[in-house]
């Protein structure tokens, strides 16, 4: 199984070397020729209009959205959450953002936080971070920093608003894995898919 | 812990640029046109390069209220230029809230001796190197990201890519050289040793390495990806070429593509006359921004 890491702008070789510790093959994505086969997809950080006016030009923007139809499973951390919130080329997750929604670079922040899929703290990592403002009521809440949601998994698709790559990827790489190991079923549920 | 975090946070915003273009703009217009061409930051400016060379005098800081006005019209991240050594112009930009600070050797340097030290800063700085000396030592000051000299305000790329082969090829050594070689050549090209030990603990670099004085064509920026760079800066080429929006967005396709030279050649077509320049060789000294600051 290969899973595709959206390559155009921003920090895909970090989230290439998280992957590469999994038992899950990767692929450097830039062209629609690229997603063929891949069994999931990760839309990184960077900067969200740079990536978004390079996946237009690149072509890219309805072979992805067939993936997401299909049920493949596609995780946006930071930049990859706005493009996929409303606004953005795939207005697939049911959420809304505020962008950059905690100020300039020197409100950039590392916190320790409690996530629903590992024992103890894990380093959320948090750069000109965007503001998850609304989701789906459905959706399974993995990580919540007092009344902010900043990671959830909503049918195939985990949103992280912040680097997880940044910090070795874990708990999160792996949780990812586990769900293009078992993508849920197209209509299916996505609770313990 | 607080200054680990700091330092994760602002080598992590370099990172997030990778595979970008970042771009000089002196106004609110040229600010926009660089965001909708898809730039991955802004650098504001009073001046590009080739009109602070033209000018002459003494370069300083820009004026708050242009980098204000642009902060203001952009929701991509802000960088602004310090002269080498002033602390207190860099206190000034973290006090606007810049996202990036560029101590850099355009502006008129105010410490001939010193760099800042950028460690007791919040806000990250990007600095220029022409070598892997150099690039170290700023590492060990702080900075959360490296760019080459170049020949900034010249259009010419030949010492950009000078300093990019300098990089590559003194990290090439390091990287091949045995652990008891190491204390000898940090002393060769002038570098704290633990940086050097650092680097070679990661296999590259610790930070992001940018190319940037002299870019001028999507040729210019693809051939840099090429030779090592993780992105580039372009200063004078896009508002001093014929057609600025056409430009700046050729020059994003090409570094996001710069592995396929059909994509170049189709994004480089028409783009009218690109920066006239000036050709680095028989430059006289005393012009070479590169040679301020070591």
């Amino acid at each position: 199984m290969v899973i595709g890491i959206l390559a155009l702008q921003g920090d895909y070789a970090e989230h290439r070397s998280c992957l590469e510790k999994t038992a899950l093959g990767c692929r450097l994505v830039r062209t629609p020729a690229d997603l063929d086969g891949i069994a999931g997809l990760v839309i990184p950080g960077g900067e969200s209009t740079a990536i978004k006016r390079l996946v237009a030009s690149s072509g890219l923007v309805e072979p992805v959205m067939d993936l997401i139809e299909r049920c493949i499973p596609v995780w946006g951390t930071c930049a990859g959450v706005v493009l996929l919130a409303k606004g953005g080329p795939w207005d697939v997750a049911g959420v809304r953002v505020e962008r950059n929604a905690y100020g300039p670079q020197v409100y950039s922040r590392v916190v320790m936080a409690r996530t629903s899929i590992a024992e103890g703290d894990v380093p959320l990592v948090f750069i000109r971070a965007p503001r998850i403002v609304d989701a789906p009521r459905d959706a399974s809440v993995l990580c919540r920093l007092g009344d902010e949601i900043v990671a959830l998994r909503w049918k195939n698709l985990l949103l992280t608003t912040f680097h997880p790559e940044l910090a070795g990827g874990e708990p999160f790489t792996s949780y990812f894995a586990s769900m293009v190991a078992s993508p849920p079923r197209r209509g299916g549920s996505m609770e313990g898919a | 812990m607080e200054q680990d975090d700091r330092v994760m946070v602002n080598r992590g915003l370099a990172t997030m640029l990778v595979g970008g273009v970042i771009m000089d703009v002196t106004n609110v217009e040229q600010a926009r046109i660089a965001e909708d061409a898809g730039a991955v930051a802004v650098m504001a400016l009073e001046r590009v390069p080739a009109h602070i060379r033209a000018a002459g005098g003494v370069a300083r800081m820009t004026d708050p209220e242009i980098v204000l006005g642009i902060k203001e019209a952009v929701s991509i991240p802000v960088m602004a230029k310090v002269r080498i050594g002033h602390f207190m112009e860099a206190r000034v930009l973290e006090a606007l809230e810049v996202d990036f600070i560029d101590e850099s050797e355009v502006l008129t340097p105010a410490d001939e001796e010193h760099h800042i030290d950028k460690r007791a800063f919040r806000v990250p700085f990007v600095c220029g190197a022409r070598d892997l000396g150099e690039a170290a030592r700023r590492i060990s000051e702080g900075a959360s990201m490296i760019r080459t000299k170049g020949e900034a305000g010249t259009g010419d790329v030949v010492e950009a890519v000078r300093h990019m082969r300098a990089v590559q090829r003194d990290l090439d050594r390091l990287l091949g050289m045995s652990d008891e070689e190491v204390p000898a050549y940090a002393e060769t090209i002038g570098s704290p040793l633990d940086t050097l030990i650092e680097i070679r603990r990661q296999g590259r670099l610790p930070v992001v390495n940018f190319a940037a004085g002299g870019i001028a064509s999507p040729a210019d920026a693809a051939l840099m990806v090429h030779l090592g760079a993780q992105g580039v800066f372009v200063g004078s080429g896009i508002f001093t070429s014929e057609n600025p929006p056409r430009l700046a967005h050729a020059i994003v396709e090409a570094v996001a593509h710069a592995d396929d030279p059909a994509w170049v050649a189709r994004v480089s077509s028409g783009l009218g006359a690109l920066m006239h320049g000036i050709d680095v060789r028989g430059m006289p000294d005393k012009d070479r921004l590169a040679l301020r600051g070591r």
